[in-house]
């Protein structure tokens, strides 16, 4: 009967021969398991994410009912009405988003179509830059540089179209420097890294084919941008702005210092605001009981919009970059 | 013949007391109907494996059909035939690679020494360190060459670094890889030429001491020069390992192995799908000088003109 | 892709005229005029900051107690900040980085194209998308209310934060790693976990690493998880494990709305070694990525 194994080399014992049939090894599987218990662990804080601030929060929902979308919050007398939190939060985010998105766009068409590759380096890393500045230094630089110059600014727009009926409304007195239009200048700043870099991820998958397509008949870049690359990219385009706007709506430091603080509803754009995370921020030191289960309640709110945006965003950028590679 | 409980030579735990026992050689039997490839009398040392009417599948597609045939001990086999008929999807059976495709599936029975390859508690990783592989793409790790060679043993077990020197220097030398590298054995086998990356993958496969060796086109990626070297190294080693060598080039084959299995693709026109099948399989002398079957035929001179 | 301009023969090779030109040229010069605005703030920012901070930046100040708001600018400094940032960061990188690993490991080595690995990715991403303000509060409900404040849950809140961002830049380097060096692994009789181990990271290692770097930039420059979880003192607090804390970025955000100039100096000195702190782990995490990735000849 012949052995495993002849050996002519010097006497090596390649261990003691084992059975072809053997269990599989319990670090293999110890392993597996270790590795399966991490990516669940997403799952899981998800889950406690939820459940918990619902739970600390639950005093709010059941106290106000469907009064947590009123109008007046007055902690002083137990009044937790959000609504001017929520409209800070859209305001900002509209505002921040009407600045970012063409701009970011832009960015990312120029990196992709129009720049050579050697110069699409330091243009990444001037957007890489950008994402690095942490939010407390946007809202530090803001609050004392920023809105202080741009309140001169605000006060000769504001004077300017005093009386006139639309832009009045929306741009008159009274302006402050820490205004929601500041807070959404602010936050435009801060998520154009994000957009500019899943539109670029978006744009990257259109098929070459069809850009050649294009210029093989004839047609300018930006032609080509708005037959070939458009068509492709929209739908993941949209979903890299739905991520930019949920980076708005939750991004808070910045804005706590900028918006200006003060809880009201007003169309007017320069003047000062309120928005959810900046409430949280700025009031949670102080709040006991139904308060701070009101705040908590405020981050409930906000865990929701922006996961519901996420999923719709991300849902969206998956499924076109299918389509894309097609 | 022995009874034995557990077989010496796979060392494998009989699992079904009626399973076969590892017999001495034995004649094959000839051969039934046409379609089916000839079987040779065994003639000289033990079988290492016998492969009996498998078929692969890879999910529905069925990419080799009802294939026969047995690789003796201390022989270089070589499988050829045209791009697509399933040589090496059969050479990947032999060590159990394709398991790590999913949807991969084996019908039919494989025996290794005896043992069945796909038996219920057999494990492929038993099986890979007595089955080694060269791929077509030399794929050396991105460590040093030293590291590369002593991986197999490695995870084998092997802490002595005495030992592991002495098995690098063994390994590196029957690849005929030795005198080139001996002086920078810490530097990266990603640094390597073609010809000398595969002579590395090749020692990386040998420093485990395995039973047999499967090679899947090693030399295509590889230059003329290179590739004779490889080749060279067949020849030197086949004396203490069997090999199986799936290869696109026929003077290869007649250059190196002692049995040549020639496969081809059964089309089938109905279902518009194709299959690898097991055309003939004999001596390399008989299969290239005196082919039975006329597609053996139609191959082998088509190629040699 | 210009079209060529050649000399009058035979048919009109000349570019596109009128209109069509315009427009070309007129977007052109929009997008180039975004990148100019973006890099308008950028450069006024680290400007402001470099510049309001550097006189401010000593070893003396990172390394002095923290004084009363009031105090001039050039008096106290940072250190407990500086100590809270380090401490709690460097818990949060040991907690988020190896579950981070382990986790893309699952996506892509175990997981392949089954419902919960894609699940487990697709929430991953949802996750990086979650504020930092709801890490705060979910640690404030969760841990805060039963064991207090403490350095430690910050650090907790932060590895929440960490761990999608990790998870998805590892599995995108464990993608890269090319398949024919786990085949050798297997070929040599490797089991999936050895495979991984001993092949698969030390190939991605330079990216993986590279990727930690960056989140752990992210985490060190958050403030809000903090807001709630660490209750932000002046004292320094070299245990994590109890009692209230402080960090860099709590510090600013406390000194950004103080009247006193000798408070606001101190903001931008703290804000300046906030930023070159991120800074460094930018560079070298790039660093990282151009030396140590390549894997296959």
């Amino acid at each position: 009967m012949s052995t495993v194994t002849q050996q002519a080399g010097p006497a090596v014992p390649a261990g003691p021969a084992r059975p072809l049939s053997e269990r599989r090894p319990l670090g293999d599987r110890t392993f597996q398991i270790i590795a399966l218990a991490s990516g669940l662990l997403v799952l899981v804080i998800l889950v406690l994410i939820a459940v918990s601030t619902t739970q600390q929060s639950s005093s709010w929902f059941t106290t106000e009912g469907w009064g947590i979308f009123g109008k007046t919050w007055n902690p002083a007398a137990n009044q937790f009405g959000a609504l001017a939190f929520i409209y800070g939060t859209a305001i900002t985010s509209v505002i921040a988003l009407v600045m970012a998105v063409p701009v970011s766009v832009g960015i990312a068409l120029l990196l992709t179509e129009v720049v050579p590759y050697r110069w699409a380096r330091p243009i990444v890393y001037v957007i890489d830059l950008l994402a690095v500045v942490p939010s407390v230094v946007w809202g530090l630089w803001g609050i004392l540089v920023f809105a202080p110059w741009i309140q001169h600014i605000y006060s000769d727009i504001g004077s300017a179209v005093k009386g006139v009926p639309v832009l009045g409304a929306l741009f008159g007195p009274p302006t402050s420097g820490p205004s929601f239009f500041t807070a959404g200048i602010i936050l435009a700043f801060m998520i154009t890294p994000i957009i500019t870099s899943l539109s670029r991820e978006v744009i990257a998958t259109v098929p070459a084919i069809d850009k050649e397509g294009a210029y093989a008949l004839g047609a300018t870049r930006m032609e080509m941008i708005t037959g070939a690359v458009w068509p492709h990219s929209k739908g993941g385009i949209t979903g890299a702005v739905l991520l930019g706007l949920g980076r708005a709506m939750g991004e808070t430091i910045a804005a706590a210092l900028v918006i200006g603080s003060s809880a009201q509803i007003t169309s007017h754009l320069f003047a000062p605001g309120y928005n959810m995370p900046a409430v949280i921020a700025n009031q949670f030191g102080e709040a006991t009981g139904e308060f701070r289960a009101a705040l908590i309640g405020l981050g409930v709110l906000l865990f929701a919009f922006t996961i519901i945006i996420n999923v719709i965003a991300r849902a969206i950028v998956g499924r076109s970059a299918e389509q894309g590679t097609a | 013949m022995e009874q034995p409980e557990q077989n010496i030579a796979t060392g494998l735990q009989q699992p079904e007391p009626a399973a076969q026992i590892q017999a001495p050689p034995v004649a094959e039997p000839q051969a039934p109907a046409a379609p089916q490839p000839q079987m040779m009398p065994s003639d000289s040392g033990d079988l290492v494996f016998d492969v009996e009417k498998v078929s692969c599948y890879y999910s529905a597609f069925r990419a080799v059909t009802d294939v026969s045939l047995s690789i003796h001990e201390n022989e270089i086999t070589a499988f050829i035939g045209p791009s697509g008929c399933g040589k090496t999807t059969v050479l990947r059976t032999l060590n159990r690679m394709n398991d790590l495709v999913p949807g991969a599936r084996v019908e039919g029975d494989i025996r290794y020494r005896g043992a069945s390859l796909y038996g219920k508690d057999v494990s492929p990783i038993a099986v890979r360190r007595r089955i080694g592989m060269v791929f077509q793409k030399p794929n050396p790790f991105p460590k040093s060459i030293y590291d590369n060679v002593a991986y197999g043993p490695r995870i084998n077990g092997e802490r002595n670094k005495r030992k592991l020197d002495e098995i690098v220097e063994h390994s590196l030398q029957q690849a005929a890889l030795w005198d080139e590298v001996k002086d920078r054995l810490n530097k990266s086998g990603l640094g390597l030429s073609g010809g000398q990356a595969q002579r590395l993958c090749i020692a990386r496969t040998l420093a485990v001491e395995p039973d047999v060796v499967l090679m899947d086109e090693p030399c295509s990626a590889l230059d003329p020069i290179a590739t004779g070297r490889i080749e060279d190294l067949m020849r030197e080693i086949k004396s203490r390992y069997t090999i199986v060598i799936v290869t696109h080039n026929m003077q290869q084959a007649t250059r190196v192995s002692d049995r040549t299995a020639f496969y081809s693709v059964l089309r089938n026109e109905e279902s518009d799908t194709r299959t690898g099948v097991l055309v003939e399989y004999g001596r390399t002398q008989q299969i290239f000088e005196d082919p039975h079957d006329e597609r053996t035929k139609a191959y082998v001179t088509g190629r040699m003109g | 892709m210009a079209a060529i301009t050649e000399p009058q023969l035979g048919p009109n090779l000349q570019e596109p005229t009128g209109w069509r030109r315009s427009k070309n040229r007129i977007a052109t010069v929009l997008m180039v005029l975004s990148f100019v605005l973006v890099i308008i703030p950028l450069v006024f920012v680290l400007y402001t900051v470099i510049a309001k901070g550097i006189s401010i930046i000593s070893w003396q100040f990172l390394t002095s107690p923290i004084p009363p708001q009031v105090a001039p600018a050039d008096e106290g400094g940072i250190g407990p900040a500086v100590l809270g940032t380090i401490e709690i960061t460097a818990i949060a990188a040991l907690m988020a980085v190896p579950l981070g690993i382990l986790g893309a490991i699952y996506l892509n080595e175990y997981g392949g194209k089954g419902v919960l690995a894609r699940l487990i990715g697709f929430f991953s991403d949802v996750m990086t998308g979650v504020p930092s303000i709801v890490m705060g509060l979910f640690l404030f409900s969760i841990w805060v209310l039963h064991f207090g404040f403490s350095g430690f849950a910050g650090a907790l809140a932060l590895a929440c934060l960490m761990l999608p961002i990790v998870i998805r830049s590892t599995d995108e380097m464990l993608k890269l790693v090319p398949n024919p060096l786990r085949e050798g692994s297997y070929a040599l009789g490797a089991t999936k976990a050895r495979v991984t181990i001993t092949v698969v990271l030390p190939a991605a290692i330079g990216g993986i690493v590279s990727g930690a770097l960056l989140a752990i930039a992210r985490a060190a420059g958050e403030t809000a998880p903090l807001l709630f979880t660490i209750l932000t003192v002046t004292a320094a607090n070299p245990n994590v494990f109890s009692g209230a804390n402080t960090a860099i970025p709590s510090q600013i955000f406390a000194n950004a709305t103080s009247p006193y100039p000798g408070a606001q100096g101190r903001a931008w000195g703290a804000a300046l070694t906030l930023i070159a702190i991120a800074f460094v782990l930018m560079i070298v995490a790039r660093f990282i990525t151009a030396r140590f990735t390549r894997y296959s000849r």
